[in-house]
């Protein structure tokens, strides 16, 4: 069984006439260490696929599976621990926590975790080391420019080592220097093991990815193998 | 970092937001200890006054055919002999349920007695008793020290052609006149007042009184209710409450009471919707962090907690800050609502209670917003990213 099964998932919103289907029905599997784009136009269901893997949407249809748990049979508070131990969150922009500084919104998740305050440092410090921003590691995120909060944010993604990352749109808000330095970060954070779930609307950026699945109007079309499975 | 790091960041940050809070709360705490202390200190002050107004309730013997009124008082009809109460039965005053509020009993023996073939009425009390509840009295002199020492009224001095230090014998007893009182306009004009235990062996009437005045402050009970413990603790004796100013002070005082705390309930409630919709919007601003709270993993409990935790701080200044205000007002209020300055005195109780009023009323105002919080769809509060 591989590591993320997503098991004939589909999600509706809203109810009678208003109802509408944002991913049909989709079965796909992700291996453990890889690093997977989801590509498509934007309205085609990618971040609603996103937020079903992520724990925080529960599906209309189906089943997401990861380490053989059926995400949505938890209960909300067994969620939010499995997502704290299991998974990381990059958005596109704004997610930085205004009112605590960089270090701080490094230190988040672990906030609520049984590390003391000094390993809490360590640990945020040295997310920030991979990330290039150890320096600015007291100013507030209004304080450096938008490329920095992107690399913030995924030192908060990785802070406690999270086996999954997921990342909606990673790049969405950053020009193109920025872009391709946030794409090489999650490139070099792959390569020493992260498992990568990125959503996308760029073939630039999706080709970042060792695979590519692409969504168009709820459904994946076939997958394009890019590089050889290596 | 812990999650009060969190609270204490945030409410840093919106400090505009903390102040606009913490004065809502504060308010309604400050008027609650305004109030509060105000009608205590007053009810204090009229108590300490009680005094000055001299007895409120008598208990005099029961009889059918017996008229004593102390006030314009009728001597012929006197028939003691028959109609006394026993002086150990006044123990019993000391036992009723409100005994606290009886603040001076004050047990008298009348006797007639004749002097240069004159008439005139001798009283036995108990001086530090009597003097305690008369506080207007102006003795020219000294009141009795002695068994053989006697207290003048004005006019009965007069009446008797005595003057201070000679001498006047009663019965078989002969008295020097340590002090004469200043005309009062009362009765007492009239009397002549010598030791209770004295007056009781020269006119035969030991262990027996003839009229008990009590001076009794009833704060939580009107003097009716002392009245009717009193006359069940004496059966046999009739009780009657006198003197309705002091009554119909402590009565404004009530309805004051209960004005004052009609009024803190209003004010509070509108302290705590003022602090329920300052949540309620904050909570909806921070939709996104909220969003990314729950996508790091925050339980709900976690998110509530952050904002309860931010609820009990700021209660807590506004408590705080409540409390001094209150105190501050009450000197205010104090300078208006009575012509003296009271004595201004501090309950530790309600400095304690005021910040505790202010944190539980900070908590269930911003319990349904923390919960709000605490129930957000993620994925919905993401969106808004
Ligand atoms: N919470 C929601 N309520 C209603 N409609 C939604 C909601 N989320 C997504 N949709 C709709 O579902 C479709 C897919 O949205 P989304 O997954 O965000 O697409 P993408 O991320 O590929 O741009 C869109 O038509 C969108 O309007
Ligand atoms: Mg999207």
């Amino acid at each position: 069984m591989s590591y993320i099964q997503v098991i004939q998932a589909g999600k509706d919103f809203g109810e009678g006439d208003a109802r509408v289907t944002a991913v049909k029905q989709i079965d796909l599997s992700i291996e453990q260490g890889s690093f997977i784009s989801i590509m498509g136009e934007s309205g085609s269901g990618k971040s609603t696929l996103l937020a079903m893997l992520g724990g925080l949407l529960s599906p209309t249809r189906g089943q997401i599976v990861i380490e053989g748990i059926d995400l949505y049979s938890l209960t909300r508070t067994k969620l939010a621990d499995f997502r704290r131990e299991f998974m990381g969150f990059i958005f596109q922009s704004f997610q930085l926590v205004p009112y605590l500084n960089v270090l701080e919104n490094v230190q988040l998740p672990l906030a609520v975790t049984h590390h003391s305050e000094e390993d809490q440092v360590r640990l945020a410090l040295s997310a920030l080391d991979k990330v290039g921003l150890k320096e600015k590691a007291h100013r507030l995120p209004n304080q450096i420019s938008g490329g920095e909060q992107e690399r913030v944010a995924i030192a908060r993604a990785v802070v406690n080592e999270p086996p999954i990352l997921f990342a909606d749109e990673p790049t969405g808000n950053l020009d193109s220097r920025n872009s391709s330095e946030v794409m090489k970060l999650l490139t070099k954070l792959n390569s020493d093991g992260q498992t990568i779930v990125m959503v996308t609307h760029s073939r630039k950026n999706a080709e970042y990815a060792e695979r590519i699945v692409e969504v168009a109007d709820g459904r994946l079309i076939e997958p394009t193998p890019l590089r050889a499975a290596c | 970092m812990k999650l009060r790091t969190i609270a204490f960041n945030n409410l840093r940050r919106r400090k505009a937001k903390v102040f606009f809070l913490i004065t809502g709360l504060m308010i309604g705490v400050s008027a609650v200890v305004a109030l509060m202390t105000t009608t205590r200190i007053l009810a204090e002050d009229i108590a300490h006054k009680m005094d000055e107004f001299g007895a409120n309730i008598i208990i005099t013997p029961k009889s059918e055919g017996l008229s004593l009124t102390y006030g314009g008082l009728s001597l012929g009809g006197f028939s003691f002999d028959v109609k006394e109460i026993h002086q150990e039965e006044l123990a019993k005053i000391k036992t009723i349920e409100n005994a606290a509020n009886i603040r001076i009993v004050s047990p008298k023996v009348f006797g007639v007695f004749e002097s240069s073939n004159q008439k005139a009425l001798a009283v036995g009390v108990d001086f530090n008793s009597e003097l305690a509840l008369k506080k207007w009295w102006k003795i020219n002199g000294k009141s009795p020290e002695s068994d053989s020492q006697v207290l003048l009224g004005h006019d009965v001095a007069a009446k008797l052609n005595l003057t201070k230090d000679s001498e006047v014998q009663i019965k078989d007893h002969t008295f020097q006149v340590s002090g004469i009182l200043d005309p009062t306009g009362s009765q007492d004009d009239s009397l002549v007042f010598i030791r209770l235990p004295l007056a009781q062996k020269l006119f035969g009437k030991e262990g027996q009184v003839g009229m008990v005045e009590i001076a009794a402050l009833c704060k939580n009970c009107p003097i009716t209710e002392l009245v009717a413990q009193l006359s069940r603790a004496l059966p046999t004796a009739k009780v009657t409450a006198v003197q309705q100013v002091v009554e119909g002070r402590m009565d404004t005082l009530h309805n004051f009471q209960n004005f004052s705390l009609g009024v803190s309930a209003l004010i509070l409630f509108v302290g705590g919707m003022v602090v329920f919709v300052t949540m309620m919007s904050s909570v909806t601003e921070r939709t996104r962090e909220i969003g990314i709270f729950s996508a790091i993993g925050f339980r709900s409990a976690h998110i509530m907690k952050i904002i309860l935790l931010e609820a009990v701080i700021v209660s807590l200044c506004a408590g705080i800050f409540g409390y001094a205000t209150g105190i501050g007002v009450t000197w205010g209020l104090l300078s208006f609502l009575s012509e003296h300055r009271p004595h201004m005195s501090l309950d530790p109780y309600v400095a304690v209670g005021s910040v505790f009023l202010a944190i539980i009323l900070g908590l269930i105002a911003s319990f349904y917003p923390a919960r709000a919080a605490a129930a957000m769809d993620p994925n919905e509060a993401l969106r808004t990213l």
